[in-house]
C-alpha cells in the first residue's frame, strides 16, 4: 500500500509572543517544526504500513529549509521525502498550494491513501487537504478520528468522521484523501534507527518544471486571494481581576454582573 | 512578482523586522534585506515602512477571463442536516443582509438536501430575497462529492458575487472543493466582513497564527468571492413572517450527484445535550481540576446555567474527558456569549479557540496565569471554593 502524507513546516507557535511596546510579533528563537496536526497523519501512515506493508512518502511544499521537516518525518519512520520547492511557488494561497501539491503527488505516481493533518497551525485554513483531493479528482473525507478498516483487495476504506455533535461512519473507495484529527492516535517519537537514517537523508526536490506546473496556477500569480493587511488584534491588555476580601464577595460581584447582562437567571 | 528594498530610501530603522511573520528580513550594511525564499509577500513590512516607502512589491497576477460585472448578489449556504438548520445560517443571513444593502445587491440562500424545499420560506423570513433549492434524495446525507458538485453547478449558472458558508465541520470540508472547481479564492474562518468603499470588494478578516495575527484578505480578480465564517460572531437575522421572496428549484442531472463515499451510520456522541460549537454558555475545566472526578463540579455549574462542558487540552490528554469536548486550536473553536474557564492557565492554543467569546470568566489560583489577560472577570482563587460559591450564588437569588 502506497501512502502519501502531505505535511507543512510551521514556526513552533507556542514561542510566538507579542511585544506589548510595539504590538508586534516577537519571532526571535522560533524554531521550525512539523505542523503538529500533521504528526498524527504521519503516525497513521506508519501504522497502515506496519499493517499492510508498502511505503510511506512524505511530501511538503516550501523553501529549501523545509527539508528539515522531511528529515523529522524520516526519523519517525517515513520511507521517503519529497520537497516541492521553487521560487515560483512563493506567495501561494491555498488554491495555488493545493494545486502544486496535487501536481507533486501526480508525479510521484501511484498511491492508495493520502493523509494530512486537519489544518496547519500557522494558517489554520484546513483548505489545502480538500483542495488537493479536488485537483486529483479523488474522494475526500475530513476530520477522520479513526480508520476502522481497509480492504486492500476490494480497495475500500471505512473511517469515522468527527462532526460537531458526534461522528459518522463512512465508506469510500481507494485512492482517497483523509484529513485526520488528534484523536486518531498518539504519534511516536523519533527512533534511534530513524535518526540514523535521517542523518544521511536527502530529499528529492521537485521544481515547478519537474511537476509540469501551469505558471498560471502557482505562486502569487496563481493565487486569487490577496492579503491586504496584517495586524495584531487589539487586546484590552488590562487585567480585570475582581477585587474582594472573600471568595463569596468576589463571586457575588461577578454573578450580579452576569444577572445584569442576563447571562444567568 | 518581486519584492525589493529601495536601498536609497531605507534609513535602517529596523521597524520592518519585527512585523515579518516569516522572519525574512535581515540587516546588511545598515539596510534591510529581504530573503525572497522566506517571504510570503504579505505586505506587513510595507505597512511598517509607510513613512519611508522603501519596500516595494511588484506583482504579476493572473487576470481572470471572467466578466466580473456579471457576478451579482450575496449567497449564504443554508447548511442543514436531517432538516435541522445550523444556527450559523441565520447569522450569515443577518450579516449578508448588511453586505447586500451596502452593495445594492440581492441576498440569496442555497438549500441542498432531500425534502428541504419546505425550509425555503423560513430563510426568506430571515432575510433572503431568493432561495435556490436542490431537493434530491441523492442529497439526503452530506457527502463532499455531491454537495460540492451541486454548489459549484449553482454558482456557475447564477454567478453570485459573494458566497458565505459557516465555518462548520461540513462547511470547512466541502467548500474548499467548490473553490477549486470554480478556480476562485476562499478565505477560511472569517471573523469580520466588510465592503471596501472604493473597490466594492469583500474585505475578509480572519485570525492566523492561533489568533496572534489578523489578516484582511480580498479576492480581487476572481468571482465568486468566497468565505467560511466563524459561528457566533455575527448577530442572527430577525424573523419577519410577512417577508416575501422567490424560490428557484433547480433540477440537477443524476450523473452530477454521484458520491464516491457513503454514510454507514451516525453516532451521536455528546455527553450533554448541548452542542459545544453552538452553545451560548460554556463551562470549561483544565489541569487545575486535578483529577477526572472533579469534572463533576464543572458539569454541575454547566447544567445549572444551561451551558455545555468544555475542556483544555491538558484535561483531555489526562483522559478526564473525551476529545470532543476540547476547546482550542487542536479542538473546537467556540464563541459563546459566556465562557467560564476553571483551572485553565490559558495556553496560546486554548485562547485561540475561545478568545472571541463575549464574556470570559477566568478562575485560577495563579494571578499570573495568561488567561487573566483576556478575561472580562478574573477571579483569583481556589476553584474548589469559587465554583461552589458561584453555584450557590446562582441558586440563591
Amino acid at each position: 500500500m502506497n501512502i502519501v502524507v502531505s505535511i507543512k513546516q510551521v514556526p513552533g507557535t507556542t514561542k510566538v509572543a507579542i511585544n506589548p511596546a510595539t504590538n508586534t510579533l516577537i519571532r526571535a528563537g522560533v524554531e521550525a517544526i512539523i505542523n503538529p496536526f500533521d504528526m498524527y497523519a504521519i503516525e497513521e501512515a506508519i501504522r497502515l504500513r506496519e499493517k499492510f506493508g508498502g511505503k510511506v512518502t512524505c511530501i511538503t511544499m516550501g523553501p529549501p529549509q523545509a527539508e528539515e521537516a522531511l528529515k523529522s518525518a524520516i526519523a519517525m519512520g517515513a520511507d521517503e521525502g519529497i520537497l516541492v520547492s521553487d521560487r515560483a511557488f512563493a506567495g501561494s494561497d491555498t488554491l495555488a498550494t493545493s494545486y502544486t501539491l496535487a501536481m507533486g503527488i501526480k508525479k510521484l505516481g501511484q498511491f492508495d491513501i493520502i493523509l494530512t493533518g486537519k489544518q496547519a497551525m500557522d494558517g489554520d485554513t484546513a483548505q489545502v487537504g480538500p483542495g488537493i483531493a479536488q485537483w486529483l479528482d479523488i474522494p475526500f473525507i475530513a476530520w477522520v478520528k479513526k480508520i476502522e478498516d481497509v480492504k486492500k483487495d476490494a480497495k475500500t476504506i471505512r473511517v469515522e468522521r468527527m462532526m460537531d455533535d458526534g461522528y459518522e461512519v463512512l465508506e469510500g473507495p481507494l485512492p482517497i484523501l483523509l484529513s485526520v484529527v488528534k484523536e486518531i492516535n498518539e504519534p511516536r517519537t523519533e527512533s534511534l534507527r530513524g535518526k540514523m537514517k535521517a542523518k544521511s537523508f536527502k530529499a528529492t526536490v521537485y521544481s515547478a518544471k519537474d511537476i509540469e506546473a501551469d505558471p498560471d496556477f502557482i505562486g502569487l500569480r496563481g493565487s486569487p486571494t490577496i492579503v491586504n493587511r496584517v495586524f495584531v488584534p487589539v487586546r484590552s491588555g488590562k487585567k480585570e481581576l475582581v477585587e474582594g476580601a472573600t471568595v463569596e464577595e468576589k463571586v457575588s460581584k461577578v454573578v450580579a454582573s452576569l444577572r445584569e447582562s442576563k447571562l444567568v437567571n | 512578482m518581486a519584492i525589493r528594498v529601495i536601498t536609497e530610501k531605507c534609513v535602517g530603522c529596523k521597524l520592518c523586522i519585527p512585523t515579518c511573520a516569516q522572519g525574512a528580513i535581515s540587516f546588511v550594511d545598515k539596510k534591510a534585506v529581504i530573503d525572497v525564499i522566506k517571504c510570503n509577500y504579505c505586505g506587513a513590512c510595507i505597512d511598517a515602512c509607510k513613512k519611508f516607502k522603501a519596500i516595494l512589491i511588484e506583482i504579476d497576477r493572473k487576470v481572470s477571463d471572467q466578466d466580473l460585472s456579471l457576478y451579482k448578489g450575496i449567497w449564504v449556504y443554508a447548511e442543514q442536516r436531517n432538516g435541522e438548520m445550523a444556527s450559523v445560517v441565520y447569522e450569515l443571513l443577518g450579516e449578508g443582509r448588511k453586505l447586500a444593502e451596502q452593495l445594492g445587491e440581492e441576498l440569496s440562500a442555497v438549500l441542498l438536501g432531500d425534502g428541504v424545499t419546505c425550509q425555503a420560506e423560513d430563510l426568506i423570513q430571515h432575510g433572503a430575497d431568493n432561495v435556490y433549492v436542490v431537493d434530491n434524495p441523492k442529497l439526503k446525507d452530506f457527502q463532499d462529492d455531491t454537495y460540492a458538485m451541486a454548489m459549484a453547478e449553482l454558482c456557475e449558472e447564477y454567478k453570485p458575487n459573494i458566497v458565505l458558508t459557516g465555518a462548520t465541520a461540513i462547511g470547512r470540508s466541502f467548500i474548499p472543493k467548490v473553490a477549486v472547481i470554480l478556480e476562485t479564492g476562499l478565505t477560511a474562518d472569517c471573523t469580520q466582513l466588510g465592503i471596501d468603499d472604493y473597490t466594492k470588494l469583500l474585505l475578509q478578516t480572519r485570525p492566523a497564527f492561533g489568533g496572534n495575527l489578523m489578516a484582511t484578505i480580498t479576492c480581487t480578480n476572481f468571482r465568486p468571492q468566497m468565505s467560511t465564517v466563524r459561528h457566533k460572531v455575527f448577530k442572527k437575522a430577525s424573523k419577519d413572517v410577512s417577508r416575501k421572496g422567490k424560490i428557484f428549484t433547480k433540477v440537477l442531472a443524476d450523473d452530477l450527484l454521484k458520491s464516491r463515499t457513503k454514510l454507514i451510520e451516525f453516532v451521536k456522541e455528546m455527553e450533554s445535550t448541548v452542542n459545544l460549537s453552538e452553545a451560548d454558555i460554556i463551562v470549561s475545566g483544565g489541569r487545575g481540576l486535578g483529577e477526572a472526578k472533579n469534572f463533576a463540579l464543572v458539569r454541575e455549574l454547566a447544567e445549572l446555567i444551561n451551558g455545555a462542558v468544555g475542556a483544555s487540552r491538558a484535561a483531555v490528554d489526562a483522559g478526564w474527558i473525551p476529545y470532543s469536548h476540547q476547546v482550542g486550536q487542536t479542538g473546537k473553536t467556540v464563541c459563546p456569549k459566556l465562557y467560564i474557564a476553571c483551572g485553565i492557565s490559558g495556553s496560546i492554543q486554548h485562547m485561540a479557540g475561545m478568545q472571541s467569546s463575549e464574556t470570559i470568566i477566568a478562575i485560577n489560583k495563579d494571578p499570573n496565569a495568561p488567561i487573566f489577560e483576556i478575561a472580562t472577570y478574573g477571579i483569583v482563587g481556589d476553584l474548589f471554593e469559587v465554583i461552589p460559591a458561584m453555584i450557590s450564588a446562582i441558586k440563591n437569588r
